[in-house]
């Protein structure tokens, strides 16, 4: 045990910490906190009075269990009393545990917030600190209510001390990202900004950073703050290293500063002032001068320093990117920390290059880097940065590279590690298409990609390449004999059986006069690889054989053979199943020339922007993202094939269609579901919007915010709140494209205030309804939106997410209560009760989460089966107040759900379960 | 910044400050990712990773490791050097600082991390402001002890 270093040691606190650090197992540990937590209780519960110091030792020891991982559920009310201590230790304690583990318990939070409240007042600098540490740390709704309309005062009053204002200012900032519309600075802004100017150095460290925040949300009104921070800047940049005495670092001066500064300009524009301007590209070529001067110290410190202040002047640089001088000089200085020794410095390089090679004046300097960047992707030890190699490569790629840039990828992807593979078979799969100037090379690549990384193929990858080779005719013979001869081999992949059953279902007759593919070899070739693929893939082979039938009138006896057999006609897959069933009956039935009609090849489809660029887009952080991740965020809204995000290539982007394509409401769910119906025997590839359907509709039983509706030109945001038979909701409708809509006007039969009539290309506006909720109801109020975009009338009608349920009041009650009422409700119209399958995990804290959002009450402890779920709540109505119970009981191993509702009116139990069956 | 970590190369939690609201249960599975993560590095790769949508920036301190997560318009270099700061402030506080001393006096381990971050934002970069106010605190303390002593 070391020796207290400073102050008074607790005693009891250390030997404590000793006791537990010579346990030997996790048992004995866990009994040693037990005895002490014994001990505490008792200490806290006995009848003796503590003293400060008691109090604190315990509530320190208490910290110390809760930061060892183990949960504390007291204590709480005596670090609150040590907030009133005068003892500056004790406030200390009392505020670090508060801080650490405050909990949204009410009573609790009045009493803290009257501390802070004393604290704040006090005058004493020390304790105001402690108070507004405290505010920042907790960050809570509550505290902003209480205190967002002081500190701004205390940060500008002119006899505050320094390190208060210090606080303060880091303390707003805190606020206003948790609460932005309680910190009104109105009358202060233009003093926040002057603190730009202040004399202490720390104060306008902290104080920027509050303003860099403010200046992003209201740039207008921070707009003076450009030519204090370019002068600020200037100041720092050209002082020698000992001017700045504490705040030079390594002698670097003011390196956070200066970060900083750098960062606040980039919320802006270039300085519209000559004179300014001039004055701060002054700065940015003494940074990028002063990386070519020798270093004033070997210590790593040093050059991080220096380093940091010039990527955050190259990031200015790429902001403005108005000045090419600079770029290509920023540019240049990159290239050569790409073969730095640090591999810090190589990763930041790749990384800050990715966004200069988007710049059209630097994109060729950024170009001749290629042969180092290729190196590096395949060299670099750390995978990290070989993923920001890929990227750099990705953003540098344009036509006159893109040979050979996919063929270093095709070839790293063989190797490559795992967690970026998918990412980079979206990229090779992206440039193949975005630079393919001979088509047949972008089949090669694309069929290479899915023999190398198939399992990392994802579905847009392959429906892309069908789509691709139904829209050209040139290709489509050397499409057929390539995929033709991938499927020579003996283990491809199943992705490989899905382009090449499409393809040589449509096509194959392009290859048919050869005899080495003739029809019945090709028909030979799939059905080998049948057996060995999933229920999606067989479903898309059978598609094929009846599109053989009408391609090769020969092959017909021999597939019908093989549809009647018991395997497939007697299926225990009812879609395998059917269609067996229903080929079989239609090759047999139908006559040559419907057979023609029916199984006709495939209509070019629709040019829109790629479905896989729009994944790509999706993915968040580029290796980060689990696979799964991703396909959850396909299954929600994401179904927009693309047309969800637009942006880069314009040409892509489908005009505006007629109204049918807005609200493109099919729900058929994706590829192996959907049946075949007459016409569309493959399955349409791309998914249309599904939002604005029934399903989002649901989305909203159990949460009050979200996207109600989203295409290509329109997104309504939903958010709402509800209070006893009250409710208030507010749609956002934001214009996605760049381009006015006029006339934008919404009925609702309900009363609904009217909306702005005009939304800018790119803008949002709000419409608030307020809701009463007048007797219990099923049906949803319906709201009809019109506008005009370009010239094209555009409606659009929707369901109101409001739901009866939104109009519940919680109930708590005990075990006792619910089962006596639960049988006070025993009339059979009285309940309602659904079995039903389940469609999403069966997770408890899911199910919890959703049943809170439901309004309900979530009775814990009540149902003796501790994997059920039951609930009270009580409907408000103008007319009356309907009492409802549920009961929710998951049967894992069936995946199914049993749930129950009784209330006193007959027709909320049924709608409660109607609408709560969709729900888990 | 969004939160910071300190861990021992056993993958120990030694001090954890968060600077957004985030669920207890939320930060315990954060942490067990992370530092699996983190520890599983080898020493001369990168110090910045990408994890979900955060940056992460970390340095290794004999057995200790420094962990913080940051946004990603953040610069990693300055981040770098935030703990480099903290842990020559702790230096400076402790006398040459050891894992020990984080363990057995970690309340003032966290007082001085909040003397010099707040918010997740630098509120002062200078070591002898920093320590100015963690020694004054020291003094009060002192100054409130010897009259406990006195009374006693």
């Amino acid at each position: 045990m070391p020796a207290v270093s400073k102050g008074d040691g607790m005693r009891g606190l250390a030997v404590f910490i000793s006791d537990i650090r010579n346990c030997k197992s996790k048992e004995a540990e866990i009994k040693r906190i037990n005895k002490e937590l014994a001990n505490i209780r008792s200490k806290f519960k006995g009848d003796k009075a503590l003293d400060g110091y008691s109090k604190k030792k315990y509530v320190c020891k208490l910290l110390f269990i809760f930061l060892l991982g183990h949960d504390i559920d007291f204590g709480h009310m005596e670090a609150v009393n040590l907030l009133s201590s005068n003892k500056y230790t004790e406030k200390q304690i009392g505020y670090l545990f508060i801080s650490v583990l405050v909990n949204s318990n009410s009573e609790l939070i009045r009493l803290i917030n009257n501390a802070i409240k004393n604290d704040l007042s006090s005058r004493n600098p020390t304790f105001m600190c402690l108070a507004l540490h405290c505010i920042a740390n907790v960050g809570s709704r509550e505290m902003a209510e209480a205190f967002a309309g002081e500190i701004p005062r205390i940060l500008v009053a002119g006899d505050t001390m320094d390190s208060v204002k210090q606080s303060a200012a880091l303390c707003l900032l805190r606020l206003y990202k948790t609460s932005p519309d309680l910190v009104l600075m109105g009358e202060w802004t233009s003093r926040v900004v002057h603190l730009l100017n202040d004399q202490h150095m720390g104060v306008v460290t902290a104080a920027i950073s509050l303003i860099t925040c403010l200046s992003q949300k209201n740039p207008d009104e921070f707009k003076t703050c450009v030519s204090l921070a370019v002068s600020r800047l200037s100041r720092i940049v050209s002082s020698a290293s000992t001017d700045l005495q504490d705040y030079t670092y390594y002698f670097v001066p003011a390196p956070w500063l200066s970060c900083k500064l750098l960062r606040l300009l980039q919320c802006y524009p270039p300085p519209e002032d000559g004179a300014v301007k001039g004055r701060l590209v002054e700065c940015l070529e003494t940074i990028l001068n002063k990386a070519q001067e020798p270093p004033k110290s070997k210590k790593v410190q040093h050059s991080n320093a220096k380093n940091a202040i010039l990527f955050e002047a190259i990031s200015l640089i790429i902001h403005y990117d108005s000045e090419p001088n600079l770029l290509v000089r920023a540019c240049n200085q990159l290239g050569q920390f790409l073969q730095h020794r640090e591999t810090n410095l190589r990763y930041l390089a790749l990384e800050s290059m990715c966004t200069l090679a988007s710049s059209e004046f630097s994109h060729e300097a950024v170009k001749t880097h290629i042969e180092t960047v290729i190196n590096a992707l395949k060299t670099e030890r750390d995978v990290s940065v070989r993923q920001r190699a890929a990227d750099l490569l990705y953003a540098m790629c344009d036509r006159s590279n893109a040979k050979q840039i996919v063929a270093e990828m095709l070839s790293y992807l063989e190797t490559a590690d795992y967690s970026i593979r998918e990412e980079m078979v979206l990229k090779v799969a992206i440039l193949a298409e975005k630079y393919a100037v001979d088509y047949s090379w972008y089949v090669d690549t694309i069929l290479n990609l899915i023999r190398i990384a198939g399992d990392y193929v994802s579905e847009e990858v392959w429906y892309r390449v069908i789509q691709i080779v139904i829209n050209r005719d040139d290709v489509q013979g050397y499409a057929a004999k390539t995929v033709f001869e991938a499927l020579q081999a003996p283990a491809c992949h199943e992705n490989m059986v899905k382009v090449g059953g499409y393809i040589l279902g449509e096509f194959g007759n392009l290859i048919a006069g050869d005899p080495r593919s003739s029809p019945l070899v090709q028909f030979n070739l799939l059905h080998s690889k049948f057996h060995l693929c999933s229920v999606p893939t067989r479903a898309l082979l059978l598609s094929a054989y009846i599109k053989f039938i009408n391609l090769f009138p020969e092959t017909k006896s021999t597939i019908q053979e093989v549809l009647r057999s018991d395997s497939q006609i007697r299926n225990s897959d009812v879609e395998l199943q059917q269609r067996a069933v229903e080929y079989l009956k239609l090759s047999s039935i139908a006559s040559t020339d419907v057979l023609a009609t029916v199984l006709e090849e495939m209509p070019p489809f629709p040019e829109r922007e790629s479905s896989i660029l729009a994944k790509l887009k999706k993915k968040k952080g580029p290796g980060a993202v689990s696979v799964n991740e991703l396909e959850e965020g396909k299954r929600e809204g994401g179904e927009l094939n693309g047309g969800g995000e637009r942006g880069g290539d314009s040409s892509a982007i489908s005009t505006p269609s007629p109204s049918a394509d807005l609200l493109g409401l099919r729900a058929g769910p994706p590829v192996t579901a959907a049946a075949p119906s007459a016409g569309s025997l493959l399955v349409d590839v791309f998914s249309e919007a599904g939002s604005g359907s029934l399903a989002s509709y649901f989305q909203f039983v159990c949460k009050n915010n979200g996207v109600l509706f989203e295409n290509q030109l329109l997104q309504i945001g939903i958010k709402s709140e509800y209070r006893q038979n009250l409710g208030r909701m507010y749609l956002f409708y934001g214009n996605k494209t760049s381009v006015q809509f006029v006339t934008f006007t919404t009925t609702l039969n309900v009363q609904a205030k009217p909306v702005e009539p005009l939304i800018e290309g790119g803008a949002q506006v709000q419409q608030v309804i307020n809701i009463e909720c007048l007797t219990d109801f099923s049906d949803a109020p319906l709201l009809n939106i019109k506008f005009r975009y370009g010239g094209a009338l555009q409606n659009l009608t929707l369901k109101l997410p409001v739901t009866i349920n939104k109009f519940f009041q919680p109930t708590e009650m005990a075990s006792h209560d619910f089962f006596q009422r639960w049988k006070q409700l025993s009339l059979p119209q009285q309940e309602a009760q659904k079995i039903f399958k389940a469609n999403h995990a069966m997770d408890t804290e899911v199910l919890k989460a959703k049943l809170l959002g439901l309004g309900m009450a979530l009775l814990e402890n009540v149902d003796p089966n501790p994997e059920n779920f039951v609930c009270a709540g009580v409907i408000q109505t103008k007319a009356q107040q309907v009492g409802s119970l549920l009961r929710l009981e998951p049967n894992a191993q069936a995946q199914m759900y049993r749930l129950t509702v009784r209330s006193s009116k007959d027709t909320v139990s049924k709608r409660l379960c109607e609408l709560l069956a969709e729900q888990f | 910044m969004r939160f910071m970590l300190l861990f021992s190369r056993q993958g120990k939690l030694r001090l954890q400050k968060w600077y957004t609201a985030t669920a207890e249960r939320d930060k315990k599975k954060m942490v067990r990712e992370l530092m699996q993560v983190v520890l599983a590095r080898k020493p001369k790769m990168c110090s910045f990773l990408e994890w979900r949508d955060l940056k992460i920036v970390y340095k290794r301190y004999a057995s200790l490791y420094f962990c913080c997560a940051v946004e990603e318009q953040d610069n990693e270099l300055i981040t770098l050097e935030v703990i480099h700061r903290f842990v020559e402030l702790l230096d400076k506080y402790f006398g040459s600082v050891c894992e020990l001393d984080i363990i057995f006096n970690f309340e003032k381990a966290y007082f001085i991390l909040d003397e010099f971050l707040m918010g997740g934002e630098i509120q002062d970069t200078s070591k002898k402001s920093v320590l100015k106010a963690i020694e004054q605190a020291d003094l009060l303390q002192e100054v409130s002890l010897n009259l406990k002593h006195k009374m006693a």
